[in-house]
């Protein structure tokens, strides 16, 4: 029986004890689809310190626009809303998603 | 072959466990399991095991510690009773769920309120349902020796499951006993070293413990259900081969002089001493009675059981917990799972005694014999007794 890793394996496919055996799952396991609302940024408030990418539990906010501005990973951004309380200048706001 | 040398229960337990050259104890004292651990730290203290004791600050911690040792592939073991087992609650499930084989001895203890030191079954009956092996020692000697087999079928490559090894608190823990200890030539060639299946190595890696979803946790499940009812096997090869090296051969189910008996008294643990020495007492005195013992409680031995009840038309069941507000005492309601349905199957009496440490001696198991008879000739009972209750039973005038 071969060992299945994604998908819909059946009991005896599972690897032992449910491991992942090959790292870099998170690739394929988006896990921004249970999001229930998602962060909206108001740049220009924004100073660029930086404090959102090292808060977010997800680390999905990376200064990774051409002018150098936070932006989310919305494949993976679980929509905690983390980012919205820790900026200081308040640029960060949650909107709910529609579907 | 070594010989019978007097020593504390515990003491021999914590010598068995360092034979069996773990690598890592994670362990928390609680009475009554404080010797074992205390002995333990000695051993490792003294440098006659090369093992990391970690004294961690709960029970809680000491599992969850125990679960990363055996996860980064080291031979693990701990002690615990009543509080501590409840507090290890969660952890437990996530040590069978992950496969790693740690070894942990219970003293069994009543658990609080009122606080209780003693004994009962309350600690191990309440986690049935962790999918370790479970197994009873009824005395020092067996303990000391189901320690050392519960590494081995606990790490079968087959199995790789935790094991539970439960002994009694205190009448059991604390009494001396004149115990035949292996050395450590014989566990070396009863024992393999340790070869971990799968462990977590920064040159390999893997991510034990992740989530699983809906769509993959039924499946889970489903594979530690059918791990622990197959690890029957392996298990049973295990005591048998202890047994044919070493002379002491321990059965899944335990029988007492069953032959011919109507009635069948069964008990797990320590009590089961008491009720053999009963037995021969009754026999003497002309009365067609046994004995059986649940040794294997996790995976449930139910084949076993009802061949060894087989022929027997009633069973006193001696439980030494029970579920408020439920359905009584748990050892009971499994054997009635076990029989149910079955043609001629015995009729059974439910008893519940030794709680928190109350003794149970002669005249009680006359006073269930009693009753026991007394539905052999066609009387009806009430659905449970706790044995010794002052004061009646709840509904009763
Ligand atoms: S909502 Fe949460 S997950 Fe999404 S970007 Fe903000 S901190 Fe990260
Ligand atoms: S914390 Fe606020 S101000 Fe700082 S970079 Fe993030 S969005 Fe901009």
């Amino acid at each position: 029986m071969t060992i299945r890793q994604s998908g819909t394996p059946k009991w005896k496919e599972l690897a032992l004890g449910n491991a992942v055996l090959v790292p870099g799952s998170s690739r394929h396991n988006r896990t921004g689809d249970w999001r229930s609302s998602r962060p909206i940024w108001k740049l220009e408030q924004c100073v660029k310190c930086g404090v959102c990418t090292v808060f977010c539990p997800e680390g999905c906010i990376a200064m990774r626009r051409a002018d150098a501005y936070p932006e989310a990973d919305m494949e993976y951004c679980k929509g905690c809303g983390i980012c919205v309380n820790e900026c200081f200048t308040g640029c960060i706001a949650m909107q709910e998603e529609k579907e | 072959m070594a010989k019978r040398k007097g020593m504390e229960v515990s003491i021999a337990i914590a010598e068995a466990a360092s034979m069996c050259n773990v690598d890592v104890v994670s362990a928390y004292p609680i009475t009554p399991q404080t010797h074992v651990v205390e002995h333990l730290a000695d051993i490792v203290a003294d440098g006659e095991l090369d093992a990391e004791f970690i004294p961690v600050e709960s029970e809680h911690a000491a599992m969850s510690a125990c679960v990363g040792a055996a996860a980064a592939g080291a031979r693990t073991f701990t002690a615990t009773a009543s509080q501590g087992l409840a507090l290890m609650h969660e952890i437990l499930f996530i040590a069978s769920s992950l496969r790693t084989p740690i070894v942990m001895v219970v003293a069994n203890r009543a658990l609080s309120a009122p606080i209780n030191i003693w004994n009962d079954h309350s600690d191990v009956m309440t986690e049935r349902d962790v999918g370790w092996i479970q197994i009873f020692a009824e005395n020092g000697q067996e303990a000391a020796d189901l320690v050392v087999q519960a590494f081995r079928f606990g790490e079968d490559k087959r199995v790789l499951l935790p094991v539970m090894v439960h002994f009694d608190g205190f009448v059991v823990s604390h009494v001396v006993e004149p115990i035949e200890m292996l050395t450590h030539a014989e566990v070396k060639t009863f024992l393999p070293d340790y070869a971990p299946q799968q462990k977590l190595d920064i040159d390999a890696p893997i991510s034990m413990g992740p989530v699983g979803i809906p769509a993959v946790y039924t499946e889970a499940k489903m594979a530690g259900e059918a791990v622990l009812r197959d690890a029957y096997g392996p298990i049973v090869e295990c005591l048998d081969d202890f047994g044919k090296r070493f002379g002491r051969t321990y059965k899944p189910v335990e029988t007492y002089r069953r032959e011919d008996a109507d009635i069948l008294l069964v008990t797990m643990g320590g009590i089961s001493e008491t009720a053999m020495t009963w037995v021969d007492r009754a026999r003497a005195a002309g009365e067609k009675v046994g004995l059986v013992r649940f040794r294997l409680w996790r995976p449930l031995p139910d084949k076993d059981f009802k061949e060894a009840v087989k022929g027997a038309r009633v069973l006193a069941v001696v439980d030494r917990h029970f579920s408020p507000g439920g359905p009584g005492g748990p050892v009971a309601q499994e054997i009635k799972y076990i029989l149910y349905g079955q043609k001629g199957a015995p009729s059974i009496v439910e008893f519940v005694a030794g709680l928190g440490g109350r003794d149970v001696g002669f005249a009680d198991f006359d006073n269930m014999y009693k009753k026991a008879k007394a539905v052999l000739g066609g009387a009806t009972v009430p659905p449970f007794e706790i044995v010794q209750v002052r004061g009646g039973h709840h509904g009763e005038a």
